[in-house]
């Protein structure tokens, strides 16, 4: 699986929204509807799922789905 | 049971309100996680007295004013018991002296532990509790957390910031099916108070509507309520165990 399909997955999993909807270019809060809360999981998620630590200066910069890709694809 | 399958963690639970609200959810039930911070042979006595009862029970020693500790402390409960149901924020100390004469580090000891570690300590677990969708978290505050006490601003204001700290962990948490409630103990029977002078003892009950002291059993009693689903729509509260002293 691609870094998007496991981030897909997760961010399916976890806001309980349809796989159709998360698009690279998708905003986790606008597009996706998450809260500030959900983005705390999230982050936590993405942590655990593919072993990395996301420092909190990084989190703050996450706002798509693309940006949580690139951020996994530089750091793994 | 009312906790049956439940697994609870009980800070400073050797002795005092701890150990009486240890053995009280243990009664109902749940398995119990039993903190200390140095005295292994008190806290040996509860377990004891929990497994005797047919209750489960492991010891996890930790100072919980180090992060590091708590999260070592945290990670020993999940893999004896495999999750964390129930928090019970109970352990505290006191340093207590007038304003004029109390020491940086008597202040510095009484937040680290009372309320420093009540944070750590929520942190962790909540954790593990957002991604269960659901979990209890009751912590200990004190009614001279909400009317003050000469000699004691240190533990005044640690017992203050737990109440403004559960309030707000109440609110964030609410959406994941977590509720953090206050419980405040007035004038209770245990060793912080039978370190009390006969003289102020008498002055305190006489500030007591119900004219005496509680025991250990009546906030046991309280933290089963708030930790039970009979509790399940009340969060952000603080419920005074304190014969009526503060209304």
């Amino acid at each position: 699986m691609s870094t998007f399909e496991k981030v897909r997955d997760i961010v399916v999993e976890q806001l309980g929204v349809e796989a159709d909807e998360v698009a690279l270019e998708s905003t986790f809060i606008d597009d996706l509807g998450a809260d500030s809360l959900d983005i705390v999981e999230l982050i936590m998620a993405f942590e655990e799922e593919f072993n990395i630590e996301i420092p909190d200066e990084a989190a703050e910069k996450i706002k798509s789905v693309q940006d949580v890709v690139s951020y996994i694809d530089q750091n793994k | 049971m009312l906790l049956d399958g439940k697994v609870a963690l009980v800070t400073g639970a050797s002795r005092g309100i701890g150990r009486a609200i240890a053995v009280r959810l243990a009664s109902e039930g749940a398995k119990v996680a039993i903190n200390y911070a140095g005295n292994t042979a008190k806290a040996e006595e509860v377990k004891a007295e929990i497994e005797k009862n047919g209750g489960e029970a492991i010891l996890v020693q930790a100072d919980i004013s180090s992060a590091e500790a708590v999260d070592a402390m945290i990670e020993k409960v999940t893999e004896a018991f495999g999750q964390i149901d129930i928090l019970v924020n109970n352990a505290g100390i006191t340093r207590d002296g007038l304003l004029m004469r109390m020491k940086d580090e008597d202040f510095e000891a009484v937040i680290n532990t009372n309320l420093k570690g009540v944070f750590y300590c929520t942190k962790a677990v909540s954790k593990l509790m957002m991604k269960k969708r659901s979990g209890r978290i009751v912590n200990m505050a004190s009614v001279v957390g909400l009317m003050g006490n000469a000699g004691q601003a240190n533990y005044a204001a640690a017992k203050a910031g737990v109440i403004g700290f559960s309030k707000s962990a109440a609110k964030e948490l609410a959406a994941r099916g977590i509720n953090v409630n206050v419980v405040a103990p007035g004038f209770i029977a245990t060793d912080m108070t039978a370190a009390m002078t006969d003289k102020a003892k008498e002055a305190t009950l006489a500030g007591i509507p119900l004219k005496r002291m509680g025991q250990p059993e009546d906030v046991a009693n309280a933290v089963l309520f708030l930790v039970s689903d009979y509790a399940s729509y009340i969060t952000g509260q603080i419920v005074n165990v304190d014969g009526g002293m503060v209304m």
